[in-house]
């Protein structure tokens, strides 16, 4: 029962927490761009200061649809996380983050919209390239620990590293698509001017906006999240460990970010997909090879 | 002795309604009510099945059937000859061959007697719970689709006057298959199931011809040929399990603790895959979408390829660990893969759904071949979602067709304005076709952890990169029929009355079967495989992660009402999309360089560059043939 | 904070009218390290829809007359138009064109406008800030007429 309740805090927190964290990352991620590039960069805050705007100027839609979308697509991605916090099944938690993408996508499509519609399908095919990889992390994580469920995989003895580097190589790989950086940032680009304007973001205005800002701070939260399970275990000093190197991914994917140019959706697909087969399916053999 | 009267009346009627059926040549109310009546008739006694069989247990019937051993005898030389009838008239002489030479191996063994030496103390008609479900599966699934058929018949006809008005004999064929399906999931015994498997493998033959044209008769000889190929194999299985390993029935095979009995089973097994139209030989069931969409729902979700998948799951347990098993789970998990990825390129709604069946079915097919006991749980589930989604989706592509006239995924945008009811029914089927709280995603996960429990990482890997491909043509489908188009018009909606019945049935079905989930599970598919695998498993999706999706489910059917109750979006202005300021009115037009005003037009992604047919599917025949080849001789050499 | 939002996060359009580029280049030279206008929040998106702040260069001519009023139109409230250079001002050296109807403000209500041929970087970002304030003062305008609109509506229902 005691556990319960500390699981449901867990989720709780998360709720609460994870917009402040994301939003925080986010403004740390365009100071950072700027500092790289040699600029001074917005305030730490400004993530927060564009949403309060958003949801300050006049709502306009394309069509009425797109609210009940959007909102859908904030629900799940939030419940997306709480289930990750709450201890649950990893599996069916990363379906739960497919169903969300799904909702932003319809609304995308549903504007009718040139631009968005592109960005749309670029979407899709974004979720073609690293949909793989991330069930096969999961998977990974279940060889590795027997479970699938986050609660029994931070009580493991040993990080999951040790078993699975390429699992995790092949994961902070996929969080490049997931973050919308650059040299993957197709469907759309937190960076303000791209060919197809915003993509998928091109009819969401105003406090929709907001809320796709909002859910991309949960997501970005939980996917860090993700990729420090590698390193927890039960020892409390691997939690300060995973969240060192969480915070090294996330800067690293900045570091990419800046450094290379977009690329065709073709390349993104066999990049990701050669990925997936060389560091993730290879790991997992040589795992099951000793599970025997 | 209660249940052999239902049993009768359940494989009997059918055959019955359809000779009524075709006799009744009279369009009219008359003929209308009578189709109501018998699918009415054949779902009251399936449910009537059901609640006797939850009350008593598994019975087996008929140890002794002379009589009707020789009239079954009688019955497939009739068959025989029909086929040679068509083979002779269309020029198709290895139809011809196929036909007589499995007919006679099997008249050979009738007639020497060698099988009714063994089958004396042989039951002939085994009621379980499996039995049960596949008749659910048939019964009222096709029940339904039959009822469906009535209302698109009629418009089909009106739509098309260039064929030929058939429908006594469409409408009886569609009864007979119903009949030929019960046959084969409440037999046992091998002479009786091959019997009802070679009904089924006619009756597709004679409904994809249909419309006599060219295309349709090749199409249906290319069925004919491939099941035909299936069924030798299937009587060579008999032949050789009654002469040298003396058994008859399909619970002998399982319980055969002889090592020579692979061979049947590879054999079986092979039937099995032709039937479920997996790789190489999936090209016939993409070759029956020619014929009306009733045709089609029936092959796919309630009878034909369902069979096979039955008998796969029936022989799951001696699949397990031997080369059958790998030849299996091997063609089962690349079709899986590849027919999924082969649907990317398809625009054609009824080509889609047809890959997308192929490809389910593979992932059945990879479950039963693990031969573990929640794989089988995840291909049984797999099995009845299936069926009821699958046939939703080709009722209502069929609706939708005999409405825009097109059966094009291209010409489906927009459809949630102009055919609302439609559109919300298709967009039902194609979420619970592959989206997270709904059944078959529910299945999928279990068969991924089976797969991943059986230490099989060829199948993970498939069914990781199968799942991803198989979201990719689904969305896609769903981002055209959300697309709301500003000004288009709502169409009059011509749907029939028992389209909509039927249409209605299935989508309730198919949200009560995702709540049904854990009572099925517990009291329909854990018995069966208890009796199966001769142990049983907790839970294997576990009741907190059901509740979960359940908690899912109660969200997206409240999401709805919550946006309206918190007003979230009412002072919204409607604007016109972004297209660099060009619009012209509204979003439809825009103006083009030359100052003209231009429609806009917009297109999901196909990529046939990458994906298309003419790309792909060469090579993969090429593998799946070879793979399939391979193991098979594999298996059958290595125990002869 | 509360009327604050808008002066620290305005997004920009930047819509080249009929201008000979020059204008555009000391637009983009304000995001460069150099000026850096990001520093002020300022986001140079590509997206009516997301933008507070319509900065126009070069004149309009008959052409991109209807494009200009639809993207104004596209973009929500409150929203301001900022004409950068001389020619947005007032046609410039173009004016007396066959195909130039003038300054933006012969089709769009400008709020700043930018003189300079062509416009300095720094006085492009004096530009910005200088409608960052007026879009604070139609923000509390539009807050104030909401709240008559509510007032009034009560008032009916009252009725």
């Amino acid at each position: 029962m005691n556990d319960l309740y500390i699981r449901l805090l867990c989720a709780a927190g998360y709720l609460v927490l994870a917009p402040f964290i994301g939003g925080l990352l986010s403004g740390l991620d365009r100071k950072l761009t700027a500092r790289m590039q040699g600029r001074q960069g917005p305030p730490l805050l400004q993530a927060f200061y564009d949403v309060a705007k958003l949801f300050k100027k006049q709502p306009v839609v394309v069509n009425s649809v797109q609210n009940l979308l959007i909102v859908g697509f904030l629900v799940f991605v939030a419940f997306t996380g709480c289930l990750f916090f709450f201890g649950g099944d990893l599996l069916l938690i990363f379906f739960a983050l497919s169903l969300a993408v799904i909702f932003i996508f319809m609304s995308a499509s549903s504007a009718n919209s040139p631009y968005s519609s592109m960005g749309a399908q670029r979407e899709l095919v974004q979720m073609l390239a690293y949909e793989p990889m991330i069930l096969l992390t999961a998977v990974g994580f279940y060889l590795f620990t027997g479970s699938f469920a986050v609660s029994d995989i931070i009580r493991s003895s040993t990080p999951a590293i040790a078993a699975m580097p390429g699992v995790f190589l092949g994961f902070s790989f996929i969080l490049i698509i997931k973050f919308q950086k650059s040299p993957f940032d197709l469907s759309t680009s937190h960076h303000a001017h791209q060919e197809m304007v915003k993509g998928l973001n091109t009819e969401h205005a105003g406090n929709i906006l907001g809320l796709i800002e909002i859910a991309h701070w949960y997501e970005t939260v939980f996917l860090l999240c993700v990729a420090g399970l590698f390193f927890i275990t039960s020892d409390w000093y691997s939690w300060l460990i995973a969240l060192a190197v969480v915070l090294l991914v996330y800067v690293i994917d900045v570091l990419v970010d800046n450094t290379f140019p977009r690329v065709k959706w073709q390349t993104m697909v066999v990049m990701s997909w050669a990925v997936t087969l060389v560091l993730g399916v290879l790991n997992l053999l040589i795992l099951s090879l000793i599970n025997h | 002795m209660f249940f052999l009267p239902l049993i009768a009346f359940l494989i009997g009627y059918p055959f019955v309604a359809a000779l009524i059926l075709y006799c009744m040549k009279r369009h009219g109310r008359a003929r209308r009510y009578f189709i109501f009546f018998s699918s009415f008739v054949v779902i009251a006694s399936v449910v009537l099945l059901g609640v006797q069989l939850l009350t008593g247990g598994d019975v087996s019937y008929l140890p002794e059937t002379h009589v009707l051993d020789r009239v079954i005898l009688c019955a497939e030389i009739i068959l025989a000859g029909v086929i040679v009838y068509f083979g002779a008239r269309h020029r198709r002489y290895d139809v011809i061959v196929l036909s007589v030479v499995q007919t006679g191996m099997i008249a050979w063994l009738e007639l020497t007697g060698r099988t009714e030496m063994l089958s004396v103390v042989k039951p002939h008609i085994l009621l379980d719970k499996f039995s049960f479900v596949m008749c659910v599966v048939a019964g009222v699934v096709g029940g339904l689709i039959c009822i469906y058929a009535v209302g698109y018949m009629k418009e089909f006809h009106e739509r098309h006057t260039e064929f030929q008005d058939r429908r006594p004999f469409f409408f009886a064929m569609l009864f007979v298959f119903l009949g030929a399906m019960f046959g084969l999931v409440l037999s046992t015994h091998l002479l009786w199931i091959y019997f009802f498997w070679e009904i089924t493998s006619l009756v597709s033959f004679m409904l994809i011809g249909y419309n006599k044209r060219e295309e349709s008769v090749k199409n249906a000889f290319r069925s004919l040929w491939m099941n035909l190929l299936g069924g030798l194999g299937f009587a060579i299985a008999i032949v050789y399990g009654v002469c040298v390993l003396h058994i008859s029935t399909l619970q002998d095979i399982v319980a055969c603790a002889d090592e020579r009995v692979i061979i049947p089973i590879a054999l079986l097994a092979l039937a099995a895959l032709i039937k479920s139209a997996q790789l190489p030989f999936s090209r016939w069931l993409l070759g029956a979408m020619v014929a009306p969409t009733p045709t089609s729902a029936l092959l796919h979700s309630a009878t034909m390829v369902k069979a096979g998948v039955y008998l796969l799951l029936r022989l799951s347990p001696v699949l397990g660990g031997n080369l059958a098993g790998t030849m299996v789970t091997t063609i089962g998990g690349f079709t899986f893969f590849a027919a999924s990825l082969l649907a990317i390129s398809q625009s054609d709604g009824k080509k889609v759904l047809a890959y997308s069946t192929i490809s389910n079915l593979g992932l059945i097919v990879a479950c039963a071949g693990v031969g573990l006991y929640e794989a089988a749980w995840a291909g049984m589930l797999l099995l009845l979602f299936h069926a009821v989604s699958k046939s939703l989706m080709f009722l209502s592509v069929g609706a939708v067709e005999n409405q825009i006239g097109s059966r094009n995924i291209e010409d489906m945008h927009g459809l949630i304005v102009k055919l609302p009811e439609l559109a919300l029914v298709m967009i039902l089927g194609i979420a619970g076709m592959f989206l997270a709280p709904f059944g078959m995603l529910i299945s999928k996960w279990g068969a991924l952890m089976a797969f991943v429990d059986a230490d099989n990482l060829l199948l993970v890997v498939l069914v990781a990169f199968g799942s991803a491909t198989t979201m990719f043509y689904w969305t896609k489908w769903l981002g055209k029929l959300v697309a709301v188009l500003h000004h288009s018009e709502r169409l009059p909606n011509k749907t029939k009355g028992s389209e909509w019945f039927t249409l209605c049935s299935l989508a309730v079905l198919m949200v009560a079967l995702c709540f049904g989930l854990p009572f099925i599970s517990k009291y329909l598919v854990g018995p069966i495989l208890l009796g199966m695998f001769g142990y049983t498993m907790p839970d294997i999706i576990s009741g907190f992660n059901l509740n979960i999706m359940t908690v899912m489910l109660v969200i997206i059917i409240l999401l709805p009402f919550a946006v309206r109750f918190l007003a979230f979006g009412k002072r919204d202005k409607l604007v016109g999309s972004y297209m660099g300021g060009a619009n012209q009115g509204d979003d439809r037009y825009f103006v083009d360089s030359f100052g003209k005003r231009k429609a806009m037009y917009l297109s999901g992604w196909y990529m046939p560059e990458f994906f298309g047919e003419h790309i792909l599917l060469k090579p993969v025949l090429a593998i799946a043939a070879a793979a399939l080849i391979l193991l098979l001789t594999i298996a059958i050499g290595g125990a002869v | 904070m509360a009327k604050t939002e808008l002066a620290k996060s305005p997004w920009l359009l930047h819509y080249d009218g009929s201008s000979c580029n020059g204008c555009d280049i000391e637009v983009l030279a304000c995001l460069t390290p150099v000026y850096d206008v990001e520093r002020l929040g300022v986001i140079n998106t590509g997206n009516p829809k997301h933008a507070d702040i319509l900065l126009i260069t070069g004149g309009v001519n008959s052409q991109n007359e209807p494009v200009v009023r639809q993207i104004y139109e596209q973009m929500p409230h409150p929203k301001v138009v900022c004409a950068v250079g001389i020619c947005a001002c007032n046609g410039g050296i173009f004016k007396e064109c066959y195909n130039i109807l003038g300054g933006v403000d012969k089709v769009l209500p400008v709020d700043v406008y930018v003189p300079g041929c062509a416009a300095r970087p720094e006085a492009i970002i004096d530009g910005v800030v200088k409608a960052l304030a007026i879009l604070r003062e139609k923000q509390q305008a539009l807050g104030k007429e909401e709240t008559a609109k509510e007032a009034a509506s009560d008032a009916t229902a009252a009725v």
